[in-house]
């Protein structure tokens, strides 16, 4: 077995889980910061609750260890977190500080990969990307950061003996990728049936412990996250060209005649 | 002006090189006379004439890889290279899976950013600037490097139009991959492809999509039905992708495909911010939605608010009778 695999029976996991703001209310950009508003509360990415059922099953079929959580929030935010820890993770660790306002995908990865280093964890688990900002960079940065080996969108995972069996999605239909733990793993939407907290959960999630960590505990440098260690800049904000409804009815049991009409004018019929 | 020299990350499967590497291509000559594929795998003899038929001068490829991951060979691969002081001015990627695994990588071995989900880019100076689409595509966001490290860009599909500018074919190189110690320990042992019968998805004329407004899984078939009638490729929102109606490469949107056909008919689609991204580049757009308010009817050239089970059965049968 390789160094580091998981001893038979426990599997350690940590899951990367984003805060957003509700994507029913997504908010704007801050004209002025040109960072996010972040006003609202946040909710747990749910492109995040796959993963923390992916790991929440893997541990169970390993038959023990545990589900722990990372993420990276302004103001202290736990709101989504706790939702994470209802649905059965035993931990947290929460990155917060003023200092990471304005981080890019490199920053954030390098702050989510200090925390995780922390727990030693046998297997790492990402969403492929956030629902909000959608770089979908982070997780081979964090890989890459931690030096592990990676496979970015997995839609089914299974360990076996220290291995990690993956379908990996591609452009014609997907992989078979096997990689050895310790590993991070990037999963898509849709690839387990994420549960529902159940009371119980949400009762026990409120006392379960969150590690509320800066970026001098993590020991990096303020410098290399924010705005000034980005290496990039926003230079302009601007409306796209909107695009014009055209005509709308309701239908009258005609409405296919129109469909029709309309595509032998486009002649496509 | 232009940069001294770009290198573009190139997708090539069965010896047909990806449309995304052609679109980049077309823009990555505008920026530089020096054009440099960077290709992971072994047959870059068979698509250097096409390379270089769009633009680019040469190929460096690292040879077969044996079932290792693409992404961390090349970043590793690109990453001497640019410590080796022969680094380019910009690298530019498609947001593909693998075109994110080497930007993330290699980003983090340069330790420089990665401006993402560009459409469209330019030049100030020395300096690319990437228009980004955020909260759906009302807002872009115009973002600019300001290190003097390569400048690494990942480019959405469909951004640019490729087309070839009767180039020589490239002159193909090696580049060599270092020892890739733990991170290369991930390995393909088997590809599978679906077979999908029909246009494709990205190049069809007519698609044809549905969502949750189908009810079940098995109403899926009457896109199917509609799609072969219209000989359009059929699609679908990723809430019916996440649910297993259909395999994910049928999903239009931020997290599928980027579609612009001609006509593009959304079924039960709501039109999320996440599907309308993948989809109102769209020439000609119909709608048929049962609830009015639906945000698909704000892009929509022709919408329907009616039920689904109703206007498409009407609609199938109008079509087999024209024959």
């Amino acid at each position: 077995m390789p160094e580091g695999a998981p001893d038979l029976g426990t599997m350690n996991v940590v899951v990367c889980v984003k805060q957003i703001p509700d994507p029913a209310d997504p908010g704007a950009l801050d004209p002025t910061t040109k960072t996010l508003k972040r006003d609202g509360k946040l909710i747990l990415d749910e492109s995040d609750s796959y993963g923390v059922e992916m790991a929440l099953q893997l541990v169970a079929a390993a038959g023990g260890g545990e589900v722990s959580l990372v993420s990276m929030a302004p103001n202290n935010e736990v709101s989504g977190i706790r939702t994470a820890l209802a649905m059965g993770a035993a931990s947290a660790i929460l990155v917060s500080d003023p200092a990471l306002k304005g981080t890019d995908a490199l920053g954030t990865a390098k702050v989510l990969a200090a925390a995780i280093a922390r727990k030693s964890p046998d297997l790492v688990i990402a969403a492929t990307e956030s629902s909000d900002g959608y770089t979908g960079t982070v997780p081979a940065q964090i890989a890459e950061i931690l030096g592990l080996p990676s496979v970015t969108f997995a839609k089914s995972v299974a360990i076996e003996g220290g291995v990690a069996k993956v379908q990996r999605q591609t452009e014609a239909g997907y992989d078979e990728v096997e990689c050895p733990l310790p590993a991070l793993v990037s999963v898509t939407a849709g690839v387990v049936e994420p549960r529902y907290p159940s009371f119980k959960g949400i009762m026990a999630a409120k006392s379960k412990p969150v590690d509320m960590l800066t970026v001098a505990d993590l020991g990096i440098d303020a410098g290399r996250v924010g705005w000034a260690g980005g290496g990039q800049e926003i230079v302009d904000i601007v409306a796209a060209p909107a695009r014009q409804a055209g005509e709308k009815f309701e239908d009258d049991g005609t409405a296919h005649e129109r469909i029709i009409a309309f595509l032998e004018n486009l002649k496509i019929l | 002006m232009g940069l001294s020299k770009v290198w573009v990350f190139g997708e090539a499967a069965d010896g047909k090189v990806a449309t995304i590497t052609l679109e980049i291509l077309a823009k990555a000559r505008e920026l530089s006379d020096d054009v440099t594929v960077i290709y992971g795998g072994g047959d870059a003899p068979a698509i250097a004439a096409t390379l270089g038929a769009h633009g680019a001068t040469s190929v460096l490829a690292t040879g077969d890889l044996g079932g290792g991951l693409l992404g961390v060979a090349v970043a590793s691969a690109l990453a001497a290279v640019i410590a080796a002081g022969d680094g380019p001015a910009a690298i530019l990627l498609g947001t593909t899976q693998d075109g994110r695994d080497v930007a993330g990588r290699l980003s983090v071995k340069i330790d420089a950013p990665v401006i993402t989900n560009v459409v469209d880019l330019e030049l100030a100076g020395d300096k690319i600037v990437g228009t980004e689409p955020v909260f759906g595509g009302v807002t872009n966001v115009k973002t600019t490097f300001t290190t003097d490290k390569p400048q690494i860009v990942l480019v959405r599909p469909k951004s640019f139009a490729a087309e070839p500018s009767g180039g020589a074919p490239a002159a193909v190189g090696v580049l060599a991959v270092p020892d890739l110690g733990a991170t290369g320990g991930a390995k393909v042992t088997s590809r599978f492809v679906e077979e999908a019968t029909g246009p494709k998805l990205d190049e069809a004329a007519v698609v044809v999509s549905g969502g949750r407004g189908l009810g079940e899984s098995g109403n899926y078939a009457l896109i199917e039905t509609l799609a072969k009638l219209l000989k359009a490729a059929p699609g679908a929102s990723r809430a019916i992708v996440d649910a297993g109606w259909v395999p994910y490469s049928y999903q239009v949107g931020q997290t599928g495909k980027v579609v612009k056909p001609s006509v593009y008919l959304a079924a039960g689609i709501s039109g999320a911010t996440q599907h309308l991204v993948g989809m109102k580049g769209s020439k000609n757009i119909i709608a048929i939605n049962k609830d009015g308010e639906a945000p698909i009817f704000g892009v929509a050239d022709l919408g329907i608010v009616g039920d689904v089970h109703k206007v498409l059965p009407k609609l199938i049968e109008a079509l087999q009778a024209r024959g």
